[in-house]
C-alpha cells in the first residue's frame, strides 16, 4: 500500500522498445544457429573432402561474388544511415536511404539469378548428369552451395519485403523520430543477412 | 502472519468480468481464435493438444493391441511402422514438447511474474496458429496417397530419403511445430526479463518461472538445429541435392548428430516445466517453505546446460571415437546430479511438513516416483556397455515413456488438478480424481515396466512381431494399456463434468498457495491484475506453519 508510487513504471507496457529489441536479438540467435547447422555440415565435409572442395570452388564466378559482397556491405551502410536519419527527424532522407537499401537488395538478387543460371548452364545443378559423374566431394560442395546461398537469398527476399513495409510505415508516420524500434529491428535483421553473406563468400568463392 | 505479496486495492471498482466472459473486439468463437489474451491462448492450446493427445493414445492403443499375441493380429508390418511413426511425431512434437509451456506456461507465467500478458501477445497467437498448421500437415500426411511416413519419428537417413511414403509432410510439420515452439520460448524469455512486477527480483520469482525460463532458452537455442536439419532432408528428397545421402557422398551419422543436438535437449524442454509444476505444488500441500530455493533454481539452469551437451549418447552404437564415447557418457551421468538435487529438495520440503494428500500432490508424488525410475534407467543407458546391450530394445521404449509420460504427463496432470479451479472457476470431484489417479498409476506401471524387463531380455523395439518367449510380458502390457486408458477417460470425464456443472469456485486461494495467481480473482479478469502488485518477499513463505514458527529456513 505504501509503495503505490512505483507502479507507474510498468503500467504502460504497451510500448517497450527494450523488450522489442530483446525479442529481435533472440530471434537473430535462432537464425544464427539455423545457419550454424549448415556451417557445421560445411566444415565436416570440407574436412573430409578438402581437395574436391578446392577444385569445385574454381567453378564459381568470383567476380559476381565480389560484386555482391560490395553491394550487401553498402546496403548495410544505407540501412544504418536511414536509422540515423530518422533519429534526426529527417523523414524524407530516411525513406530515400531505405529505398536505396531495397534497390541494392534487388541488385544482389539479380546478380544471384545470373550467377545461378550460369552454373546451371554449365550443368552444375543438383542431380544433373554432369554433377553426378563428378567426385562425391564436388556433389556435396554444390549441394551446400545451392542450399546455403539459396536460403540466404530467401532471407534477402524477406529483408526486401520488410524494408519495403518499413518505407510505407515511415511515410505514413507510424515510424517517427521518437518511435523507430520497428525500423531498428529491421535494420538488425538486415545486418544479420549481411553478416551471413560475409561468411558464405570466402567459404565458397575464395578457397581455391 | 504475513503474506508474500501485497496486492493493492483489487475491489476498488466493483466486479470486472472474468477472462472467460470478457468482451473484446470479437465475440463467440472469434473472440477465442483471434484473442491475444495469454489465458485464452492457453485454453486454445489445452483443447488442441488434448485432441492430438487422444489421437496419439489411440495409435498407441492399437499398437499394443497388435502386440497382444505373436504374429499378425490386427495389422501388418507396414501399418505398424506407420503407426509408431505418427504416434511418435504427434506425441513428441505436438503433445509433450508444447504441453506444459504452451498450456500452463501461457496461462500462468505472466500471472506468476505479475504481468498483464506476455511480452508479444500477437506472436503468442501466431505460435498457436503455427501449431495448428503443423498438426494439419501431420493429418494430411496420413490421408494422402503414399501413406503416412514409416521412418520412425527420428527420420533417419538414408531410409527417409528412399521411402515412398509422405515423409515430406511429416518433416514440414515438425519444422513448423519447431517454429511455434521457438516463438513461445522467445516470448517467455522476454516476458521474464521485461515484465516482472516491481520488486520481483530474480530470486523472488516462483520456481516454475525459473523452470520455464530455462526451458525457453533451450527452445530458442536448440530448435533451429532440428529445423534446418529436417528442412535439409526435405530439400534432399525434393531436389535430390546431395547432403546426407551416402549415395551422393553424404554422411548419415552427421545427420544423426544434428538430429540429436536438438532432440536430446528436447527431452529437457519436456521435463523441466514438469519439474517446475511439481515444485509449485509440493510446498503448498505440505504447508512448508520450499527447501533449497536457490538449489532448485540453479539446478534448472544446470539441467538445461548439461542436457544440451549429451546428445551423442543416442549414438553409442553408430560409430564414434573412444574419447567421444567417454565424454558423452560422463556428461550423461552428470545430468543426474541436478535432477537428483531437485528430488532431494522436494523430499526435504515434504519432511516434517503437514501434508495434505490432495489430488495435485498425489500426481506430483507419482511424478517423483515415475521420474526416478525413468531417470535411473536413463543413467543405466549412459553406461556404454549397458547401452550396447539395450540399444534399440523395448527397454528404451519403457525408459522414455517413464520420463515423458510418467514425468511430463503426470506433471501436467498434477498442474491441471492444481490450477483447474483457478482457470475455470469450477471444482472437480476430488474423490473421483483420486480413484482415477490410482487406476492411472497402476495401469501405467504395469504397461511400461514389462517393456523394461523384456527389453533387457532382448525384445527389439519397433517390431510388430516377436518370439513366443516374450508373450507373457506383451500380454500383461497390452491388458494394462486398457487400464491406463480407463484411468485417462475417468480423469478427463471428471474435468469435463466439472467444467459443465461442477461447483463454482470464487474463492481466490483454495489451496492456500503463496504465489501471485492465488491473490487474484477466480477465474482471473482479462488483465489479471486490477493493479500491478508490488513484491516484497520471496514466494513460499509459510510463516504461519507452527512446525516452522521458530526455525525459519535461511538459504
Amino acid at each position: 500500500l505504501s509503495t503505490e508510487a512505483q507502479v507507474h513504471t510498468v503500467e504502460h507496457v504497451h510500448r517497450d522498445d527494450e523488450g522489442s529489441r530483446l525479442g529481435m536479438w533472440l530471434f537473430l540467435f535462432t537464425e544464427l544457429i539455423l545457419f550454424g547447422g549448415m556451417f557445421l555440415i560445411y566444415s565436416v565435409y570440407r574436412y573430409t573432402h578438402p581437395a574436391d572442395f578446392h577444385i569445385a570452388a574454381q567453378e564459381l564466378n568470383r567476380i559476381i561474388g565480389t560484386f555482391n559482397t560490395a553491394i550487401l556491405l553498402t546496403s548495410s551502410l544505407t540501412m544504418a544511415l536511414s536509422i540515423a536519419a530518422i533519429q534526426r527527424n529527417k523523414i524524407r532522407l530516411s525513406i530515400f536511404l531505405q529505398f536505396l537499401t531495397v534497390l541494392l537488395a534487388l541488385f544482389f538478387l539479380v546478380n544471384k539469378y545470373f550467377e545461378w543460371s550460369n552454373e546451371i548452364h554449365h550443368g552444375f545443378y543438383p542431380n544433373s548428369e554432369t554433377l553426378l559423374n563428378e567426385s562425391s566431394g564436388k556433389i556435396l560442395f554444390f549441394g551446400l552451395y545451392y542450399v546455403m546461398t539459396g536460403l540466404h537469398g530467401l532471407h534477402v527476399v524477406v529483408g526486401f519485403v520488410m524494408i519495403s513495409v518499413m518505407m510505407r510505415f515511415t511515410s505514413k508516420g507510424i515510424i517517427t523520430h521518437d518511435n523507430f524500434v520497428k525500423l531498428e529491428n529491421t535494420g538488425l535483421y538486415w545486418h544479420l543477412v549481411d553478416i551471413i553473406w560475409i561468411f558464405l563468400f570466402p567459404l565458397f568463392y575464395l578457397i581455391t | 502472519m504475513c503474506m508474500a505479496v501485497q496486492a493493492v486495492a483489487i475491489d476498488s471498482n466493483g466486479h470486472e468480468p472474468s477472462y472467460l466472459k470478457h468482451k473484446g473486439k470479437y465475440s463467440g468463437i472469434k473472440g477465442w481464435v483471434f484473442s491475444t489474451d495469454h489465458k485464452r491462448i492457453g485454453i486454445l492450446y489445452l483443447i488442441s493438444i488434448m485432441t492430438f493427445f487422444a489421437v496419439g493414445v489411440t495409435l498407441g492403443f492399437l499398437m499394443r493391441l497388435e502386440l497382444i499375441a505373436p504374429g499378425r493380429t490386427i495389422m501388418g508390418p507396414q501399418t505398424y511402422n506407420e503407426m509408431f511413426t505418427i504416434h511418435g511425431v504427434i506425441m513428441i512434437f505436438m503433445v509433450v514438447v508444447p504441453l506444459i509451456p504452451a498450456v500452463l506456461g501461457n496461462f500462468f507465467l505472466p500471472i506468476l511474474v505479475g504481468a498483464k500478458d506476455v511480452a508479444f501477445p500477437r506472436i503468442n497467437l501466431l505460435s498457436w496458429y503455427l501449431y495448428i498448421i503443423g498438426g494439419a500437415l501431420v493429418l494430411i500426411s496420413i490421408f494422402l496417397p503414399g501413406g503416412p511416413a514409416d521412418t520412425g519419428w527420428t527420420f533417419y537417413i538414408p531410409y527417409s530419403v528412399r521411402t515412398g511414403t509422405n515423409v515430406i509432410f511429416a518433416l514440414f510439420a515438425a519444422f513448423v511445430l519447431g517454429f511455434s515452439s521457438i516463438l513461445t520460448g522467445l516470448n517467455f524469455i522476454t516476458t521474464v526479463h521485461r515484465l516482472r512486477a516491481p520488486g520481483m527480483k530474480w530470486f523472488k520469482m516462483p520456481l516454475s518461472v525459473w523452470a520455464l525460463y530455462s526451458t525457453a532458452w533451450v527452445q530458442v537455442l536448440a530448435t533451429p538445429i532440428i529445423g534446418i536439419t529436417l528442412l535439409l532432408v526435405a530439400i534432399e528428397r525434393i531436389f535430390h541435392v546431395g547432403i546426407f545421402d551416402p549415395a551422393m557422398g553424404g554422411d548419415p551419422v552427421l545427420y544423426q548428430h544434428l538430429f540429436w543436438i536438438y532432440s536430446h535437449p528436447a527431452v529437457y524442454i519436456m521435463i523441466l516445466p514438469a519439474m517446475g509444476v511439481v515444485t509449485e505444488i509440493i510446498p503448498v500441500f505440505s504447508h512448508r517453505t520450499i527447501f533449497g530455493y536457490k538449489f532448485i533454481a540453479f539446478s534448472s539452469i544446470a539441467i538445461a546446460l548439461f542436457g544440451s551437451l549429451v546428445w551423442a549418447h543416442h549414438m553409442f552404437t553408430a560409430g564414434m571415437s573412444d574419447t567421444g564415447e567417454f565424454v558423452f557418457s560422463l556428461l550423461t551421468m552428470l545430468v543426474a546430479i541436478p535432477s537428483a538435487i531437485k528430488v532431494f529438495n522436494w523430499i526435504a520440503t515434504l519432511y516434517k511438513g503437514s501434508i495434505e494428500l490432495g489430488p495435485p500432490l498425489l500426481y506430483a508424488l507419482a511424478f517423483i516416483f515415475l521420474f526416478a525410475i525413468g531417470g535411473l534407467t536413463g543413467v543405466m543407458q549412459g553406461v556404454i556397455s549397458i547401452d550396447m546391450q539395450v540399444h534399440d530394445t523395448s527397454f528404451i521404449v519403457g525408459h522414455f515413456h517413464y520420463v515423458m509420460f510418467g514425468g511430463t504427463g503426470f506433471g501436467f496432470f498434477a498442474g491441471l488438478h492444481y490450477w483447474f479451479p483457478k482457470m475455470f472457476g469450477k471444482m472437480y470431484n476430488k474423490k473421483l480424481a483420486k480413484v482415477a489417479f490410482w487406476i492411472l498409476l497402476i495401469g501405467f506401471n504395469l504397461l511400461y515396466f514389462p517393456m523394461l524387463i523384456m527389453g533387457w531380455l532382448g525384445m527389439p523395439r519397433r517390431y510388430y512381431d516377436y518370439l513366443p518367449q516374450f508373450h507373457p510380458y506383451h500380454l500383461a502390457s497390452t491388458i494394462c494399456s486398457w487400464v491406463l486408458i480407463v484411468g485417462l477417460i475417468l480423469m478427463f470425464t471428471n474435468f469435463i463434468k466439472a467444467f459443465r456443472k461442477g461447483t463454482t469456485v470464487t474463492e481466490r486461494n483454495i489451496w492456500g498457495g503463496e504465489t501471485l495467481e492465488w491473490q487474484i480473482e477466480t477465474p482471473p479478469i482479462h488483465e489479471n491484475f486490477v493493479k500491478i502488485p508490488i513484491i516484497e518477499e520471496r514466494p513460499y513463505q509459510y510463516k504461519d506453519n507452527e512446525l516452522l514458527a521458530d526455525k525459519q529456513e535461511v538459504i
